[in-house]
């Protein structure tokens, strides 16, 4: 068999002219990948580079094992399958290359070994198969998700081009050389359709397959990084440089607007972005009609680069994403969650909140709160004296921390401080705990708002204000751990302040007390009740257990929403939704989505939450959508008291 | 104190204002107690046929002069200035209202004189006059005594009642000249009327709320009679306008409106704090609810403890039988 | 154009007020103070005149427990140039402020003579008058009160205001400049000011201390007593059938001359 690049093209010797071919895509290759970093390196350092196992493990699962996408099995499966192909086709591709380029290397080309042909014939044929349905699809039937753009043609050419030239020169292969070889099944077939061709011409045929399908590879490599498929390359390295915090928030920055301003990292995810669209699907903001789409902001982003990478990319972000979006967060964390490439929408969006921060462009309502926040300590905008007013119609005294040393200091935040709703609540977690011997204090109106929301909304300076006052006052206080009522507080004590291990939160506590035996409950005959994990618990947290485990010990069936656990849907209250009107777009609010999902499970009559935003989001939920004689929304604790309310009347 | 009693007569686009029969009848109060005369004043340009209706006063002093036509204060309050100069009053009280509100800010500095402000009740004492000062937004209340007179007094709306302020035969009407310099570097243009549309909740006197405690949506109409009967419009909690009860500019609240109506129905709302922030701030808050423990009851000055659909359904007869 | 801003601090009315022992003024105890809201529209008013044609703001504040932060936002907000009047007595009226800011504010080198003078058209403890129309009788310029627009025309030497009337109706009136004019509202809220901008201003620090010149005033008005007015915090619960209550309701409106 004649070796394509021994013999001379245009009378060029043939390896000579595949050094020229593939320098030639290097080079278009390497000037857009220069131009892309060169795009990044005008932002702002962000440092990934720490932690490099962990970081290099995280890469092997994730890219390797695809994990994120398993969590639909069939498409996950699916993915993996492609991704490997993939892999082994570029594996193969850069074998023969090399084979090509050096022709003195003592080495087969890669489809004359057994072990490589025989699986690429068969995935070609599949691969084939694919493309001219996804073709007969977009060009004939065309569904409205997909645009017919002129990118996708030429890579769609580019990449059937080379399946087919490959195919056809296996083919051609077995008729030069007489006679099927048993490890090119496909070749022989196609082999046999080419005998008319005689031995030269075959062999003809071959060496012009070979060189069309090498160029179609080359040309495939050097167009890749200008296609929107440039995000086959760049998502790995998303995975490798993705946040090791839970809930990051970015640098110290005066916010961002223009390239420049944010951080290389934060600019990469519009390069790692597949345009899966499973940040939309998850996203409360997005399905609720609103003006938010996470995927079209990180493309709104990936337009600036690929701009700057032209030598422009002046735009202000903010303008072409719109303050109205930005504002449309949650922070929910479900859009990252789900990222397949880890990319990281919340800081970009924080960023975005900071600069129109800096710019004075906040809603009233959001600056009010602020205001109220920077003079009060709290969101109600209330005397700070009011704080432990709560407490007053209780039977015994909660005890000041700050001047008794206490074993739990109880955090209790806003909500649950002034909310008259939640106040109830809030009596009842100190009833469950007076009664199970908790030794636990407050710090009255040495507590301020936590700080959680304030620094989602980008005002990074009230945030800290509020942590400094808050670390003096736990200073004073002396206790042995602290404990939360909200999720949100329960994050920003834990991992923004630093307290980490000394912070649980009160579902934690309960499911201990109960265990322990410490909080004697009396089961329940059984009822069914389904649990919201909050988004700062859950997701952010990683507490989805002790809730579940507590609520099965009161002798609770548990079921599960369709969204639950790390894909929980989001009540809509968090990252300073809470102080804000409606987003526009008139669909149904997150709560609304969400109570419905409960109410739709066979034989619950009870949402139990465990978060005070939760509880107002939701029982408001219950009252607009008209299932409040179908379900109702109770906290934890209620059900715990029930509990103990049960023991309190068997002993008497 | 030796002088008259004043009372400012505010006269806007033609016609006076409530708020100057309020403080009439206040100053029909003071003037009789002192054993003084009760005289009005009344400032501006061929509106001589105004004073026909202040006949609760013992007489009217009328001004006419073409730079008192708009009633830009800088030009009433030197008419006024020089007029007391020449007359020596012992108390001017001047409604406060936006009307009247330059004159009321510059005449104590154009005639070096006392001022009382956000005066909501004023008695004779001891010959002399004692008043009380609302202050810190309501909070506090302070009782003031002043010097000698003349001492203005900016009259708080609703200190007695307007009809109180009015009747009585026509009163003597004497024009005076009030001898001042003209020019004070302020010009009146025009008015420009609030866009129409949708009724602008915020600009209504009358406001008669619904919440979801009014039932179901033919109850809307009822609240709607009332709203008519007072002259006023209705609005609501999100509830009602999330059901489309009601369009979205008629929401009260946090992500509503927030109102300062002169007097505020809540019927079968629970004083959520996301409403109450919008409307705690009307002057007169009736809430009806069947809970005697809903949280409105702490917002409201009166609580009824009813259904809401019977008290608006009554409420409006009783209206239109006093209105006639 | 120079513009002059006249801020105050009033008592906070979100914390509860007390009665002091002498039974006519505040407890100070608890008092915590903030800016006069309508102080704030003024500072928004005279920012927005400088962002649209260029201006110097400068912001006159009597001396108060927690002026200095009040100064610095003003600054980090945008004002150029901070004043503090020290040595007027805390709690002095309107009348005795306006006085003596009509003596101290032309000895201020470069602070008058100034285009407009802006400040809140009133505030909550305004018992004697209204520091505005007081200091522009005084100062011989003219003023307009409830004004909740502005634009200038420099080259003119006047200004178009809207001033606020019943009903949503507004009035377009013709200032000739310098004037006084009390402030309302703007066209937009005033401005938020992150934190951190504030702690810079802060850092900066630049608030000119000026001692008050006394002024002469009319004697003040005296409070011979003060005291919370009827128990606030539950409404009064009227009885009987829905008519019984219905004719109440009919009484207290007409009572308010509401009918
Ligand atoms: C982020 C957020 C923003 C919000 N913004 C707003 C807002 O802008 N405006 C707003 O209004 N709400 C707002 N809400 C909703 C608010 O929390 C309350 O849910 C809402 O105000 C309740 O409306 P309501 O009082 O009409 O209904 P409910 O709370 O259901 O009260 C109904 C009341 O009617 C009484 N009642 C029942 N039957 C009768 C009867 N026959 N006669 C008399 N009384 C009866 C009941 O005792 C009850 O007190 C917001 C909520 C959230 C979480
Ligand atoms: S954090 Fe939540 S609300 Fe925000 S973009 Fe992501 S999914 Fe949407
Ligand atoms: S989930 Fe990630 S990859 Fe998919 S569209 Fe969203 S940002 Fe892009």
């Amino acid at each position: 068999m004649a070796d394509p690049t021994t013999s001379s093209l245009l009378g060029i010797p043939g390896y000579a002219f595949l050094w020229v071919l593939t320098l030639a895509a290097l080079a278009l290759f390497g000037l857009r990948a220069y131009r892309l970093a060169a795009a990044l390196g005008r932002g702002r350092r962000e440092p990934r580079w720490d932690h490099l196992p962990r970081r290099l493990w995280m890469t092997v699962t994730n890219v390797a094992g695809q994990r994120r996408m398993f969590d639909n099995p069939g498409i996950g499966l699916a993915h993996l399958v492609i991704f490997w192909t993939f892999l082994f086709y570029a594996f193969s591709f850069a074998w023969n290359l090399l084979r090509g380029l050096l022709p003195f290397l003592p080495l087969p080309y890669a489809d004359e070994v057994a072990w490589v042909s025989f699986p690429m014939e068969w995935l070609t044929v599949a691969a084939v198969v694919a493309l001219a349905g996804a073709a007969v699809r977009r060009y004939f039937f065309t569904p409205e998700r997909l645009e017919r753009s002129r990118d996708a043609t030429i890579i769609l050419l580019l990449i059937s081009l080379l399946l087919v030239t490959f195919l056809v020169g296996q083919g051609a292969k077995v008729a030069a050389e007489e006679g099927p070889a048993s490890w090119s099944p496909v070749g022989g077939l196609i082999g046999g359709w080419l005998d008319g061709l005689g031995r030269a011409g075959a062999e003809h045929l071959f060496v012009a397959m070979w060189w069309v399908h090498m160029a179609a590879v080359l040309g495939f490599l050097a167009y890749l990084l200008y296609s929107k498929h440039l995000h086959l390359l760049a998502s790995p390295f998303s995975v490798f440089a993705a946040s090791l915090e839970p809930g990051g928030m970015p640098l110290p920055s005066e916010g961002a607007a223009r390239l420049e301003e944010f951080t290389w990292r934060e600019l990469y995810n519009g390069l790692a972005c597949a345009e899966c669209g499973r940040c939309d699907r998850a996203c409360p903001a997005f399905t609720s009609g609103g003006v938010l789409s996470p995927k079209d902001l990180i493309h709104e982003v990936k337009l600036l680069v690929l701009d700057a990478a032209r030598g422009d990319g002046h735009r202000d972000l903010i303008a072409t994403v719109g303050a109205e979006a930005i504002w449309a967060c949650t922070t929910c964390g479900a859009c990252m969650e789900r990222c397949p490439v880890f990319n990281e929408h919340i800081p970009l969006i924080v960023q975005m909140r900071r600069q129109l921060m800096v710019r004075g462009e906040v809603g009233t309502g959001v600056q009010d709160m602020l205001t109220g926040l920077t003079r009060y300590g709290n969101s109600f905008g209330q005397s700070p004296r009011n704080r432990a007013k709560w407490a007053r119609d209780l039977e015994f005294e909660v005890k000041d921390a700050r001047k008794d040393p206490a074993e739990y200091l109880w955090f209790v935040g806003d909500y649950a401080s002034f909310d008259p709703r939640v106040q109830e609540v809030t009596r009842s977690v100190a009833r469950v705990f007076h009664r199970a011997g908790l030794d636990f204090g407050i710090l009255a109106e040495g507590e301020q708002n936590a700080g959680n929301d304030v620094r989602r909304l980008g005002e990074e300076g009230l945030f800290e204000m509020l942590r400094d006052k808050n670390l003096a006052a736990l200073e004073s206080s002396s206790h042995r751990a602290i404990v939360t009522t909200d999720p949100h507080t329960y994050h920003a004590l834990k991992h923004e302040y630093g307290l980490n291990g000394r912070v649980r939160h009160y579902t934690e506590v309960l499911d201990d007390l109960v265990s322990s035996g410490r909080l004697p409950v009396a089961p329940s005959g059984g009822g069914r009740v389904t649990y919201h994990d909050p988004c700062y618990l859950g997701r952010y947290g990683g507490i989805y257990d002790p809730p579940r485990r507590l609520l099965r010990s009161l002798g609770l069936k548990v079921s599960e929403m369709p969204r639950n656990r790390s894909a929980a849907y989001c009540c809509g209250a968090g990252g300073g939704r809470i102080w804000m009107e409606d987003a526009p777009g008139g669909g149904e609010r997150p709560a609304e989505s969400r109570v419905r999902e409960a109410a739709g499970l066979d034989g619950v009559g009870t949402m139990v939450v465990a978060c005070p935003k939760d509880l107002v989001m939701f029982r408001d939920a219950l009252k607009t959508t008209g299932l409040e004689g179908a379900l109702a929304v109770r906290d934890i604790v209620e059900l715990v008291e029930d509990a103990i309310g049960a023991t309190q009347r068997s002993e008497a | 104190m030796a002088g008259n009693v004043w009372i400012v007569a505010e006269s806007w686009k033609g016609s006076i204002s409530d708020a100057t029969y309020e403080a009439l009848a206040l100053g029909r109060e003071l003037a009789d107690g002192l054993g003084v005369r009760l005289e009005a004043v009344l400032l501006g340009h061929g509106a001589r046929a105004a004073a026909a209706s202040l006949g609760r006063a013992d007489g009217v002093l009328y001004v006419d002069h073409p730079a008192l036509a708009d009633g830009v204060g800088e030009e009433t309050s030197r008419a006024l200035a020089a007029l007391a100069a020449a007359r020596g009053p012992g108390l001017i009280l001047v409604p406060t209202t936006n009307v009247s509100w330059d004159l009321l800010g510059l005449l104590p500095a154009r005639l070096e004189a006392p001022l009382v402000n956000f005066c909501r009740e004023a008695v004779v004492s001891g010959g002399g006059v004692e008043f009380t000062s609302l202050l810190y937004g309501g909070k506090m209340a302070a009782t003031v005594g002043a010097g000698a007179g003349p001492v203005v007094v900016a009259v708080l709306p609703g200190v007695r009642p307007a009809e109180a302020g009015k009747g009585g035969a026509a009163p003597a009407v004497e024009e005076v000249v009030a001898d001042f310099v003209v020019g004070g570097g302020v010009r009146w243009l025009e008015y420009e009327e609030p866009e129409a549309g949708d009724v602008d909740i915020t600009q209504q006197d009358f406001l008669v709320a619904v919440g979801r405690g009014i039932s179901n949506e033919a109850n809307v109409e009822v609240a709607e009679e009332l709203a008519a009967a007072l002259g006023g419009a209705v609005c609501g909690s999100r509830p009602v306008i999330d059901q489309g009860w009601l369009p979205l500019v008629r929401q009260v609240g946090k992500s509503g409106a927030t109102v300062k109506p002169r007097f505020y129905v809540a019927a079968g709302i629970s004083g959520a704090p996301e409403h109450t922030e919008g409307m705690k701030d009307a002057e007169l808050i009736v809430a009806v609810n069947m809970d005697p423990s809903a949280p409105i009851f702490s917002v409201a000055h009166y609580g009824i403890v009813e259904d809401a659909t019977d008290v608006l359904e009554a409420l409006a007869e009783a209206v239109r039988k006093r209105k006639g | 154009m120079k513009i002059l801003v006249l801020m105050k601090m009033v008592p906070d009315i979100v914390e509860e007020l007390e009665v002091a022992s002498d039974g006519r003024s505040l407890d100070q105890e608890y008092l915590r103070f903030i800016v006069n809201e309508r102080d704030e529209y003024a500072l928004e008013q005279a920012l927005l005149l400088k962002d649209g044609l260029g201006a110097t703001v400068t912001v006159v504040a009597p001396d108060a427990p927690e002026v200095d932060d009040v100064l610095y936002t003003a600054r980090a907000k945008g004002a150029d140039r901070l004043i503090k009047v020290t040595g007027l007595p805390a709690g002095s009226g309107a009348r005795a402020t306006a006085a003596a800011l009509a003596v101290t504010l032309p000895a201020i080198e470069g602070a008058l003579p100034a285009d407009l003078v802006l400040s809140g058209c009133q505030a909550i403890d305004d018992l004697d008058g209204f520091v505005a129309p007081l200091l522009a009788g005084a100062l011989g310029v003219p003023y307009l009160g409830l004004v909740s627009r502005v634009s200038v025309d420099a080259a003119a030497g006047k200004a178009q205001v809207m001033k606020e009337f019943a009903g949503g109706v507004m009035g377009r009136f013709e200032v000739s400049l310098p004037a006084l004019l009390g402030i309302q509202g703007c066209e937009k809220p005033p401005r938020y000011v992150p934190v951190a901008k504030v702690r810079a201003a802060i850092g900066a620090g630049g608030i000119e201390a000026v001692e008050a010149s006394a002024g002469t005033a009319v004697a003040p008005v005296e409070v011979a007593a003060l005291a919370k007015p009827e128990a606030a915090g539950h409404a009064e619960m009227l009885e009987g059938s829905a008519q019984d209550v219905a004719e109440k309701v009919a009484d207290i409106l007409a009572a308010r001359g509401l009918l």
